[in-house]
């Protein structure tokens, strides 16, 4: 099962997910790291510049990818009651 | 009001200067992440699912106009335009950014405001009667006696690192508007035969996994002693408090585990080496925070009947206001629960708006209510068409206090990292479906949380629903029964949990069968269900 890091941005809070180089607000960007996660996280952790990152488990979907758990979910969209503030990343609905 | 002296205010900048530093220090890589995240907690900053969320604490729920405005102002220029009023009369900020935090805690210290003391294991906010100076059925304004509390428990280094958090709610009524069973430790005024003021003390109470009501451990405890009798409390749980064990950590566990007689002798014990120690403030110093929280000059010959000839203001009058003490006045809850809307959220313009009104009509100050609410405590009965008004005009006058749709909800999984379940919609749905009925409903109290922590007062709902879980998906379970007033009782599971739609549902099959039962129309859901028990209820559900 494809699996994607994420975290939160020290500075600002945002959630990140991990794009291959670089980091991305939007969840369409993720690349999967499958096996290399762990690896990842530690050699991003020692940084100290993305708090709480984890390793996700993911489906492909046509639209991109989905966050099997609504939590995470909710972390790729935004609240669920306030579709004003959704990213675009996966519809509304999709939580 | 309760107005800062210099040392209150030297204690908050001095905060807002040591936070300034180790902010500066962590976004320099400084200090490390482990080292920094109980020092931001100290101050109130939560990481959460989509960014910070920051909680500034709201001493008994009371704020004036200005502190209000601060909070507007916070709202614009720090968040998106709102805020989220909760059930411990705070106020969370749920899109904050750690760089930011130094100004916008300036910001607050401004005002006198702060966020510190809501989060970790210390004694957090003091909460009180929303009503307080107002209600004509108190014996006296509890929030002096709350300021009192503030003022020992902020930064008291011996419970800054309690066994775990510590809740203190005090009341001047017997009508219990604060919850006082269902906090660490409950004060409720009362007065002796010689008709001086004390205070009934009770401990132990709390909701979370383990729901307990408190216990009274003292009937009659004069004012003059109750600051060395509260550290005595709070030196026994101290002591003896189940550090090894987070679940068990909170002082109920240790006055059931010990039983209150002997909890109470323990403290009793401890008392005794307290008191000499002269912690209690001279009567003088009790008078002066007093001569604070005197209220507003009220007119005497402000008139009590007015026209109520519009229907509508005259439903929002019957249903969301309260009686005062005195002749002419009345108390205003503005609703926060619009159905449909979410509940406890307010925006940035309607926190100016609420913030003119009471500088204009109600004193000067605003209450916050853990139903989060909003009320306006001195109100001309006179000046309430024109208050009605402007409400109507900033979609803030739902006529529905303590009604079907005035849900409490935590923010649940939409928000917060601890959330097995979303609790927002499911107040949404609920609200917008009942709406229609909540007239013929009467009283009735749904309070809904999104994890067995309990912030949105489930076990204490006439219908409570607890989202948990199952299987990686969310569903809800359903209780019957609850109640935090001055009868107060914990809510019972009714069976099997719910998805969301269902759980919708099921609430709807528990008032049509409530109506069914109930011996009068006035007769309220939870008496019906007290008188018939939870059997009736369960077949119209699952039967
Ligand atoms: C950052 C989001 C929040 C977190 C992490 C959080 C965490 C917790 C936890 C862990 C407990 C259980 C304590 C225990 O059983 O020992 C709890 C209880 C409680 N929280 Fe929250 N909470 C949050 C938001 C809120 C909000 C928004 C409210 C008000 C709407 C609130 C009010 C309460 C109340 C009233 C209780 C139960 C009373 C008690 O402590 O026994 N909390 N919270
Ligand atoms: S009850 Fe659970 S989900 Fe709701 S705010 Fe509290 S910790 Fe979060």
């Amino acid at each position: 099962m494809p699996r994607l890091l994420t975290g939160n941005r020290l500075e600002t809070g945002d959630v990140l997910w991990w794009a291959g180089s670089d980091w991305s607000l939007h969840i369409r960007d993720a690349v999967a790291v499958d096996d290399d996660g762990e690896a990842l996280i530690a050699r991003l952790a020692p940084q100290e510049r993305i708090n709480d990152l984890v390793l996700i488990d993911v489906d492909p979907t046509p639209d991109g990818w989905r966050p099997r758990s609504t939590r995470e979910r909710v972390r790729a969209v935004g609240p669920s009651v306030r579709p004003d503030f959704a990213l675009p990343s996966l519809p509304v609905d999709a939580i | 009001m309760y107005r800062y002296d210099e040392y209150d205010q030297a204690v908050v900048d001095a905060r807002v200067a040591e936070f300034r530093d180790q902010v500066e220090r962590r976004l320099k890589n400084e200090i490390s992440e482990e080292a920094f995240k109980p020092l931001r907690l100290m101050n109130g900053l939560y990481l959460q699912l989509h960014a910070y969320m920051l909680r500034v604490a709201i001493p008994y729920g009371t704020v004036d106009s200005r502190q209000m405005r601060m909070l507007a102002h916070i709202a614009r220029r720090y968040d998106r335009g709102y805020g989220h009023f909760t059930t411990r009369q705070n106020i969370q900020y749920n899109w904050m950014k750690l760089e930011e935090m130094p100004d916008l805690l300036a910001d607050l210290a401004s005002v006198e405001m702060h966020a510190f003391q809501t989060s970790g294991n210390c004694i957090r906010n003091i909460s009180s009667d929303q009503f307080a100076a107002a209600a004509a059925d108190e014996i006296a304004d509890p929030r002096p006696y709350a300021e009192l509390l503030r003022q020992w428990s902020t930064l008291h280094p011996e419970f800054s690192f309690l066994p775990r958090k510590f809740k203190i709610a005090v009341t001047g009524s017997t009508i219990d508007r604060a919850a006082i069973k269902l906090h660490d430790i409950g004060l409720e005024l009362v007065q002796n035969e010689a008709g001086e003021i004390g205070l009934k003390v009770l401990v132990g109470g709390g909701m979370g996994r383990t729901p307990m009501l408190g216990h009274v451990i003292r009937e009659y405890l004069p004012v003059a002693d109750y600051l060395s009798y509260m550290e005595a409390i709070l030196r026994v749980y101290n002591r003896h408090g189940r550090r090894d064990n987070i679940y068990k950590a909170r002082i109920k566990i240790l006055v059931n585990d010990l039983g209150p007689a002997e909890f109470a002798r323990q403290v009793e014990e401890e008392w005794a080496l307290v008191k000499p120690l002269g912690l209690d403030p001279p009567p003088s110093e009790l008078a002066r925070i007093a001569a604070h929280f005197a209220p507003p000059v009220l007119d005497a010959n402000a008139p009590v009947e007015i026209d109520l000839s519009n229907p509508d203001f005259a439903n929002w009058v019957a249903v969301n206001t309260h009686p005062h003490k005195a002749p002419g006045y009345t108390i205003v809850t503005i609703s926060l629960k619009a159905p449909g809307e979410i509940p406890g959220d307010a925006s940035a313009d309607q926190m100016d708006i609420i913030a003119d009104l009471a500088q204009r009509y109600a004193g000067d100050e605003i209450r916050v209510t853990h139903a989060q609410n909003l009320v306006l405590p001195h109100v001309r009965r006179a000046d309430l068409f024109d208050l009605w008004q402007v409400l109507v005009s900033a979609g803030l006058a739902t006529a529905n206090l303590d009604r079907a749709s005035d849900i409490i909800s935590c923010p649940g999984l939409d928000y917060c990292t601890l959330a097995n379940a979303r609790s927002i919609p499911i107040a949404q749905k609920l609200a917008v479906k009942l709406a229609p009925q909540e007239a013929d409903l009467g009283e009735l109290k749904i309070k809904v949380s999104g994890c067995i922590n309990g912030c949105g007062h489930h076990h204490a709902g006439h219908i409570g629903i607890l989202g948990v879980d199952r299987k990686g998906e969310e569903n809800y379970q359903l209780l019957l029964g609850g109640s935090g007033a001055e009868d107060a009782t914990l809510a019972k599971i009714l069976g099997p949990g719910f998805d969301e739609n269902g759980i919708v549902t099921a609430v709807e099959k528990v008032i049509d069968r409530y109506k069914t039962l109930r011996a009068d129309p006035a007769e309220r859901f939870l008496d019906t269900y007290r008188r018939v028990g939870a059997e009736p209820f369960k077949e119209a559900v699952y039967g």
